[in-house]
Protein backbone atom coordinates (compact mmCIF):
# COMPACT_ATOMS: atom_id res chain seq x y z
CA UNK A 1 0.00 0.00 0.00
CA UNK A 2 2.48 2.33 0.92
CA UNK A 3 4.63 1.55 -2.06
CA UNK A 4 2.41 2.18 -4.27
CA UNK A 5 1.09 5.25 -2.77
CA UNK A 6 4.55 6.87 -3.02
CA UNK A 7 4.74 5.81 -6.43
CA UNK A 8 1.62 7.39 -7.74
CA UNK A 9 3.07 10.60 -5.33
CA UNK A 10 6.05 10.08 -7.55
CA UNK A 11 3.83 9.89 -10.71
CA UNK A 12 1.85 12.53 -9.59
CA UNK A 13 4.81 15.13 -9.77
CA UNK A 14 5.84 13.74 -13.28
CA UNK A 15 2.44 14.21 -14.12
CA UNK A 16 1.72 17.37 -12.84
CA UNK A 17 5.11 18.73 -14.92
CA UNK A 18 3.95 17.52 -17.68
CA UNK A 19 0.77 18.88 -17.60
CA UNK A 20 2.28 22.06 -16.66
CA UNK A 21 4.30 21.69 -19.87
CA UNK A 22 0.90 20.73 -22.05
CA UNK A 23 -0.40 23.97 -21.08
CA UNK A 24 2.32 26.11 -21.63
CA UNK A 25 2.78 24.41 -24.87
CA UNK A 26 -0.92 24.34 -25.87
CA UNK A 27 -1.22 28.22 -25.10
CA UNK A 28 2.10 29.52 -26.90
CA UNK A 29 2.33 33.46 -27.60
CA UNK A 30 -1.18 34.64 -28.16
CA UNK A 31 -3.46 31.60 -28.88
CA UNK A 32 -2.89 29.35 -31.53
CA UNK A 33 -1.10 26.35 -31.45
CA UNK A 34 2.39 25.77 -31.76
CA UNK A 35 2.54 22.27 -31.43
CA UNK A 36 -0.27 19.65 -33.01
CA UNK A 37 -2.59 17.78 -30.33
CA UNK A 38 -0.94 14.33 -31.04
CA UNK A 39 -2.79 12.50 -28.63
CA UNK A 40 -6.18 11.44 -29.78
CA UNK A 41 -8.08 11.88 -26.64
CA UNK A 42 -5.64 14.80 -25.15
CA UNK A 43 -8.29 16.46 -22.88
CA UNK A 44 -9.64 13.01 -21.95
CA UNK A 45 -6.01 11.78 -21.25
CA UNK A 46 -5.88 14.57 -18.54
CA UNK A 47 -9.08 14.16 -17.66
CA UNK A 48 -7.55 10.57 -16.12
CA UNK A 49 -4.70 11.80 -15.03
CA UNK A 50 -6.56 14.17 -12.62
CA UNK A 51 -8.85 11.48 -11.50
CA UNK A 52 -5.62 9.29 -10.53
CA UNK A 53 -3.99 12.29 -8.67
CA UNK A 54 -7.55 13.01 -7.05
CA UNK A 55 -7.60 9.42 -5.75
CA UNK A 56 -4.71 9.02 -3.86
CA UNK A 57 -4.97 11.84 -2.82
CA UNK A 58 -8.75 12.00 -1.37
CA UNK A 59 -7.98 8.09 -0.14
CA UNK A 60 -11.45 7.61 -1.71
CA UNK A 61 -12.43 4.09 -3.92
CA UNK A 62 -9.16 2.12 -4.67
CA UNK A 63 -10.44 0.50 -7.10
CA UNK A 64 -9.22 2.66 -10.20
CA UNK A 65 -6.28 4.94 -8.87
CA UNK A 66 -4.32 1.28 -7.63
CA UNK A 67 -5.33 -1.25 -9.77
CA UNK A 68 -5.17 0.67 -12.77
CA UNK A 69 -1.63 1.17 -12.42
CA UNK A 70 0.39 -1.99 -13.33
CA UNK A 71 3.19 -1.86 -11.42
CA UNK A 72 1.37 -1.61 -7.84
CA UNK A 73 -0.87 -4.77 -9.07
CA UNK A 74 2.30 -6.53 -9.59
CA UNK A 75 3.69 -5.72 -6.18
CA UNK A 76 -0.20 -6.91 -4.31
CA UNK A 77 -0.30 -9.96 -6.35
CA UNK A 78 3.54 -10.75 -5.30
CA UNK A 79 2.84 -9.85 -1.62
CA UNK A 80 -0.20 -11.84 -1.46
CA UNK A 81 1.58 -14.76 -2.61
CA UNK A 82 4.44 -13.92 -0.10
CA UNK A 83 1.84 -14.16 2.76
CA UNK A 84 0.55 -17.19 2.07
CA UNK A 85 3.96 -18.87 1.50
CA UNK A 86 4.80 -17.24 5.03
CA UNK A 87 1.63 -18.91 6.41
CA UNK A 88 2.05 -22.04 5.21
CA UNK A 89 5.46 -22.23 6.49
CA UNK A 90 4.14 -20.78 9.87
CA UNK A 91 1.72 -23.47 9.92
CA UNK A 92 4.12 -26.03 9.44
CA UNK A 93 6.57 -25.59 11.93
CA UNK A 94 3.71 -24.37 14.57
CA UNK A 95 2.44 -28.13 14.03
CA UNK A 96 5.37 -29.44 15.27
CA UNK A 97 5.25 -28.35 18.43
CA UNK A 98 2.22 -27.34 19.38
CA UNK A 99 -0.43 -30.09 17.93
CA UNK A 100 -2.89 -27.87 16.64
CA UNK A 101 -5.24 -30.76 15.43
CA UNK A 102 -5.24 -32.43 18.94
CA UNK A 103 -5.92 -29.37 20.57
CA UNK A 104 -8.84 -28.86 18.02
CA UNK A 105 -10.47 -31.82 19.66
CA UNK A 106 -10.30 -30.68 23.03
CA UNK A 107 -12.37 -27.43 22.23
CA UNK A 108 -14.96 -29.69 19.80
CA UNK A 109 -17.69 -28.95 23.14
CA UNK A 110 -21.43 -27.16 22.70
CA UNK A 111 -23.70 -25.39 25.47
CA UNK A 112 -24.93 -28.86 26.37
CA UNK A 113 -21.76 -30.63 26.88
CA UNK A 114 -20.69 -27.55 28.78
CA UNK A 115 -23.61 -27.23 30.97
CA UNK A 116 -24.00 -31.23 31.86
CA UNK A 117 -20.25 -30.86 32.84
CA UNK A 118 -20.19 -28.24 35.13
CA UNK A 119 -22.87 -30.17 36.60
CA UNK A 120 -20.85 -33.10 37.25
CA UNK A 121 -18.06 -31.48 38.57
CA UNK A 122 -20.31 -29.85 41.24
CA UNK A 123 -22.22 -32.60 41.78
CA UNK A 124 -20.70 -36.53 40.88
CA UNK A 125 -22.25 -38.54 43.03
CA UNK A 126 -25.25 -39.22 40.74
CA UNK A 127 -23.38 -39.74 38.15
CA UNK A 128 -23.38 -42.91 36.68
CA UNK A 129 -21.28 -44.25 33.33
CA UNK A 130 -18.15 -42.62 33.71
CA UNK A 131 -16.58 -44.71 30.59
CA UNK A 132 -15.42 -42.19 27.50
CA UNK A 133 -16.89 -43.78 24.52
CA UNK A 134 -14.43 -44.64 21.75
CA UNK A 135 -15.18 -44.83 17.76
CA UNK A 136 -12.88 -47.28 16.56
CA UNK A 137 -10.00 -46.42 18.66
CA UNK A 138 -10.32 -42.60 18.60
CA UNK A 139 -12.32 -41.19 21.51
CA UNK A 140 -15.24 -39.03 20.89
CA UNK A 141 -15.21 -35.56 20.36
CA UNK A 142 -16.09 -33.82 23.81
CA UNK A 143 -19.35 -32.89 21.96
CA UNK A 144 -20.89 -36.21 22.31
CA UNK A 145 -19.50 -37.40 25.09
CA UNK A 146 -19.81 -36.08 28.19
CA UNK A 147 -17.21 -37.86 30.37
CA UNK A 148 -14.38 -36.91 27.61
CA UNK A 149 -11.76 -34.44 28.77
CA UNK A 150 -11.73 -30.57 27.22
CA UNK A 151 -9.81 -27.72 27.65
CA UNK A 152 -12.48 -25.08 27.08
CA UNK A 153 -13.56 -25.24 30.35
CA UNK A 154 -10.29 -25.39 32.22
CA UNK A 155 -8.99 -22.77 29.92
CA UNK A 156 -12.06 -20.24 31.03
CA UNK A 157 -11.93 -21.04 34.20
CA UNK A 158 -8.13 -20.10 34.61
CA UNK A 159 -8.84 -16.82 33.28
CA UNK A 160 -11.76 -16.62 35.23
CA UNK A 161 -9.97 -17.28 38.47
CA UNK A 162 -7.56 -14.73 37.29
CA UNK A 163 -10.27 -12.02 37.38
CA UNK A 164 -11.81 -13.31 40.16
CA UNK A 165 -8.17 -12.73 41.86
CA UNK A 166 -7.99 -9.81 40.69
CA UNK A 167 -11.73 -8.87 42.10
CA UNK A 168 -10.86 -9.83 45.38
CA UNK A 169 -7.57 -8.25 45.47
CA UNK A 170 -9.47 -4.91 44.83
CA UNK A 171 -12.13 -5.19 47.45
CA UNK A 172 -8.92 -5.48 49.79
CA UNK A 173 -7.57 -2.25 48.36
CA UNK A 174 -4.60 -4.92 47.55
CA UNK A 175 -4.93 -4.73 43.88
CA UNK A 176 -2.48 -3.34 41.33
CA UNK A 177 -2.32 -4.82 37.55
CA UNK A 178 1.63 -5.91 38.26
CA UNK A 179 -0.56 -8.26 40.30
CA UNK A 180 -2.87 -9.95 37.76
CA UNK A 181 0.69 -11.12 35.86
CA UNK A 182 1.71 -12.43 39.28
CA UNK A 183 -1.37 -14.60 40.29
CA UNK A 184 -1.66 -15.46 36.52
CA UNK A 185 2.06 -16.82 36.34
CA UNK A 186 2.09 -18.27 39.34
CA UNK A 187 -0.94 -20.42 38.98
CA UNK A 188 0.31 -21.59 35.75
CA UNK A 189 3.56 -22.49 37.25
CA UNK A 190 1.52 -24.70 39.88
CA UNK A 191 -0.41 -25.61 36.85
CA UNK A 192 2.98 -27.05 35.14
CA UNK A 193 4.37 -28.58 37.95
CA UNK A 194 1.08 -31.00 38.98
CA UNK A 195 0.89 -32.38 35.40
CA UNK A 196 5.11 -32.92 35.41
CA UNK A 197 4.24 -34.76 38.72
CA UNK A 198 1.56 -36.81 37.64
CA UNK A 199 3.74 -37.47 34.33
CA UNK A 200 6.32 -38.33 36.51
CA UNK A 201 4.65 -40.63 38.78
CA UNK A 202 2.83 -42.54 35.95
CA UNK A 203 6.77 -43.00 34.49
CA UNK A 204 7.31 -45.01 37.57
CA UNK A 205 4.96 -46.83 38.01
CA UNK A 206 4.67 -47.77 34.82
CA UNK A 207 1.34 -47.59 33.67
CA UNK A 208 0.01 -48.11 30.33
CA UNK A 209 -2.33 -45.76 29.78
CA UNK A 210 -3.95 -43.87 27.00
CA UNK A 211 -3.80 -40.28 29.37
CA UNK A 212 -2.29 -37.92 27.03
CA UNK A 213 -0.56 -34.68 28.19
CA UNK A 214 -3.06 -32.11 27.43
CA UNK A 215 -5.73 -35.17 29.23
CA UNK A 216 -4.13 -34.10 32.57
CA UNK A 217 -4.09 -30.35 31.40
CA UNK A 218 -7.48 -30.84 31.13
CA UNK A 219 -7.97 -32.60 34.10
CA UNK A 220 -5.92 -30.44 36.36
CA UNK A 221 -8.09 -27.59 35.08
CA UNK A 222 -10.76 -28.77 36.34
CA UNK A 223 -10.49 -28.12 40.00
CA UNK A 224 -10.59 -24.03 38.85
CA UNK A 225 -13.92 -24.01 38.47
CA UNK A 226 -14.54 -24.94 42.29
CA UNK A 227 -11.90 -22.37 43.44
CA UNK A 228 -14.05 -19.48 41.30
CA UNK A 229 -17.29 -19.98 43.05
CA UNK A 230 -15.44 -20.53 46.34
CA UNK A 231 -14.00 -17.30 45.95
CA UNK A 232 -17.03 -15.24 45.38
CA UNK A 233 -19.14 -16.90 47.98
CA UNK A 234 -16.10 -16.29 50.40
CA UNK A 235 -16.62 -12.20 48.60
CA UNK A 236 -19.92 -11.84 48.87
CA UNK A 237 -20.93 -13.87 52.16
CA UNK A 238 -17.73 -14.20 54.28
CA UNK A 239 -15.64 -16.82 55.39
CA UNK A 240 -17.69 -19.13 56.48
CA UNK A 241 -19.15 -19.31 53.32
CA UNK A 242 -16.16 -19.70 51.80
CA UNK A 243 -15.13 -22.58 54.22
CA UNK A 244 -18.15 -24.31 53.20
CA UNK A 245 -18.02 -23.52 49.34
CA UNK A 246 -14.75 -25.19 49.61
CA UNK A 247 -14.96 -28.08 51.74
CA UNK A 248 -17.88 -28.75 48.95
CA UNK A 249 -16.03 -28.31 45.84
CA UNK A 250 -12.97 -30.39 47.63
CA UNK A 251 -15.54 -33.13 48.37
CA UNK A 252 -16.73 -32.89 44.97
CA UNK A 253 -13.36 -32.78 42.87
CA UNK A 254 -11.81 -35.82 44.63
CA UNK A 255 -14.50 -37.47 43.70
CA UNK A 256 -14.85 -37.08 40.19
CA UNK A 257 -10.79 -37.38 39.48
CA UNK A 258 -11.38 -40.72 41.52
CA UNK A 259 -14.53 -41.89 39.48
CA UNK A 260 -12.58 -40.31 36.52
CA UNK A 261 -9.15 -42.10 36.70
CA UNK A 262 -10.34 -45.25 38.41
CA UNK A 263 -11.35 -45.91 34.51
CA UNK A 264 -8.25 -44.68 32.82
CA UNK A 265 -5.08 -46.29 35.37
CA UNK A 266 -6.59 -49.30 37.31
CA UNK A 267 -6.58 -53.08 35.36
CA UNK A 268 -9.79 -53.58 34.06
CA UNK A 269 -10.47 -56.14 37.12
CA UNK A 270 -9.66 -53.70 39.57
CA UNK A 271 -11.35 -50.71 38.45
CA UNK A 272 -14.46 -52.77 38.50
CA UNK A 273 -14.48 -52.55 42.08
CA UNK A 274 -12.89 -56.08 42.67
CA UNK A 275 -9.94 -56.56 45.25
CA UNK A 276 -6.78 -57.47 43.27
CA UNK A 277 -3.53 -57.90 45.02
CA UNK A 278 -0.33 -57.49 43.77
CA UNK A 279 1.90 -54.43 44.60
CA UNK A 280 1.38 -53.32 40.99
CA UNK A 281 -2.49 -52.70 41.65
CA UNK A 282 -1.57 -51.42 44.74
CA UNK A 283 0.48 -48.96 43.50
CA UNK A 284 -2.05 -47.96 40.65
CA UNK A 285 -4.60 -47.32 43.37
CA UNK A 286 -2.06 -45.26 45.34
CA UNK A 287 -1.61 -43.30 42.73
CA UNK A 288 -5.12 -42.56 41.83
CA UNK A 289 -5.79 -41.25 45.27
CA UNK A 290 -2.78 -39.43 45.74
CA UNK A 291 -3.40 -37.25 42.54
CA UNK A 292 -7.08 -36.84 43.71
CA UNK A 293 -6.10 -35.69 47.08
CA UNK A 294 -3.59 -33.68 45.86
CA UNK A 295 -6.67 -31.33 44.16
CA UNK A 296 -8.00 -29.88 47.42
CA UNK A 297 -4.78 -29.33 48.45
CA UNK A 298 -4.12 -27.27 45.25
CA UNK A 299 -7.57 -25.76 45.38
CA UNK A 300 -6.74 -24.34 48.86
CA UNK A 301 -3.37 -23.05 48.58
CA UNK A 302 -4.17 -21.32 45.74
CA UNK A 303 -6.77 -18.83 47.21
CA UNK A 304 -6.73 -18.47 50.87
CA UNK A 305 -4.50 -16.18 50.70
CA UNK A 306 -7.20 -14.13 48.52
CA UNK A 307 -9.63 -14.27 51.43
CA UNK A 308 -8.58 -12.30 54.52
CA UNK B 1 3.87 -17.67 47.21
CA UNK B 2 5.08 -15.92 43.87
CA UNK B 3 6.39 -18.05 41.23
CA UNK B 4 7.35 -17.11 38.24
CA UNK B 5 7.98 -19.44 35.45
CA UNK B 6 11.92 -18.08 35.86
CA UNK B 7 11.80 -19.59 38.91
CA UNK B 8 9.95 -23.02 37.28
CA UNK B 9 12.88 -22.97 35.14
CA UNK B 10 15.42 -22.67 37.87
CA UNK B 11 13.98 -25.46 39.89
CA UNK B 12 14.35 -27.57 36.75
CA UNK B 13 17.95 -27.03 36.18
CA UNK B 14 19.33 -27.41 39.29
CA UNK B 15 17.26 -30.69 40.32
CA UNK B 16 18.54 -32.16 36.94
CA UNK B 17 22.09 -30.86 38.13
CA UNK B 18 21.86 -32.47 41.60
CA UNK B 19 20.66 -35.69 39.45
CA UNK B 20 23.43 -35.85 37.29
CA UNK B 21 26.09 -35.39 40.10
CA UNK B 22 25.67 -38.22 42.00
CA UNK B 23 28.28 -39.56 41.80
CA UNK B 24 28.52 -43.85 40.33
CA UNK B 25 30.95 -45.41 42.67
CA UNK B 26 31.32 -43.62 45.59
CA UNK B 27 27.24 -43.35 46.25
CA UNK B 28 24.63 -45.06 43.83
CA UNK B 29 26.93 -48.41 44.28
CA UNK B 30 26.66 -48.55 48.17
CA UNK B 31 23.14 -48.04 48.21
CA UNK B 32 22.67 -51.10 45.61
CA UNK B 33 21.30 -48.19 43.39
CA UNK B 34 24.64 -48.87 41.18
CA UNK B 35 23.37 -48.96 37.05
CA UNK B 36 24.25 -52.51 36.64
CA UNK B 37 22.59 -53.82 39.54
CA UNK B 38 18.65 -54.15 39.71
CA UNK B 39 18.06 -53.99 35.41
CA UNK B 40 17.76 -57.95 35.77
CA UNK B 41 13.68 -57.97 34.99
CA UNK B 42 12.92 -58.39 31.71
CA UNK B 43 9.39 -58.79 31.99
CA UNK B 44 6.20 -56.75 32.20
CA UNK B 45 7.15 -55.57 35.38
CA UNK B 46 9.96 -53.50 35.91
CA UNK B 47 9.04 -51.95 39.41
CA UNK B 48 9.79 -48.43 40.78
CA UNK B 49 13.19 -49.09 41.76
CA UNK B 50 14.66 -50.14 38.40
CA UNK B 51 12.42 -47.19 36.92
CA UNK B 52 14.49 -44.67 38.79
CA UNK B 53 17.52 -46.20 38.31
CA UNK B 54 16.88 -45.86 34.55
CA UNK B 55 15.56 -42.35 35.13
CA UNK B 56 18.87 -41.82 37.16
CA UNK B 57 21.01 -43.23 34.48
CA UNK B 58 19.33 -41.61 31.09
CA UNK B 59 19.50 -37.77 33.19
CA UNK B 60 23.09 -38.43 33.64
CA UNK B 61 24.13 -39.32 29.83
CA UNK B 62 21.96 -36.86 28.76
CA UNK B 63 24.23 -34.43 30.35
CA UNK B 64 26.90 -35.62 29.15
CA UNK B 65 25.90 -33.76 26.15
CA UNK B 66 24.92 -30.30 25.67
CA UNK B 67 22.30 -29.86 28.84
CA UNK B 68 25.48 -29.08 30.72
CA UNK B 69 26.10 -26.48 28.65
CA UNK B 70 22.56 -24.92 28.62
CA UNK B 71 22.96 -24.81 32.95
CA UNK B 72 26.11 -22.95 32.66
CA UNK B 73 24.52 -20.83 30.49
CA UNK B 74 21.65 -20.28 32.65
CA UNK B 75 24.14 -19.78 35.51
CA UNK B 76 25.73 -17.21 33.99
CA UNK B 77 22.38 -15.33 32.61
CA UNK B 78 20.97 -15.45 35.89
CA UNK B 79 24.10 -13.76 37.67
CA UNK B 80 23.72 -10.90 35.19
CA UNK B 81 20.05 -10.27 36.05
CA UNK B 82 20.19 -10.64 39.80
CA UNK B 83 23.07 -7.91 39.28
Amino acid sequence: MDYSAAQSGFRQRKLQHNMRLRNSSVDGPDGGQLFDDTSAAGPANQGVYRNQQAGPQAAGPPGQSFLSDPMSNLAMVYGSSLATQGREMVDKNLDRFIPISKLKYYFAVDTVYVGKKLGILVFPYMHKNWEVSYQQDTPVAPRFDVNAPDLYIPTMAFITYILVAGLALGTQNRFSPELLGVQASSALVWLIMEVLAVLLSLYLVTVNTDLTTIDLVAFSGYKYVGMIIGIIAGLLFGRLAYYLSMLWFCGAIFVFMIRTLRLKLLSEAAAEGKLVRGTRNQLRMYLTMSIAAAQPVFMYWLTYHLIR
Amino acid sequence: MAFTLYTLIQTAILCINAIAVLHEERFLSKMGWGADQGVGGFGDDPGVKAQILNLIRSVRTVMRGGASMASTTLQNCSVHLNK
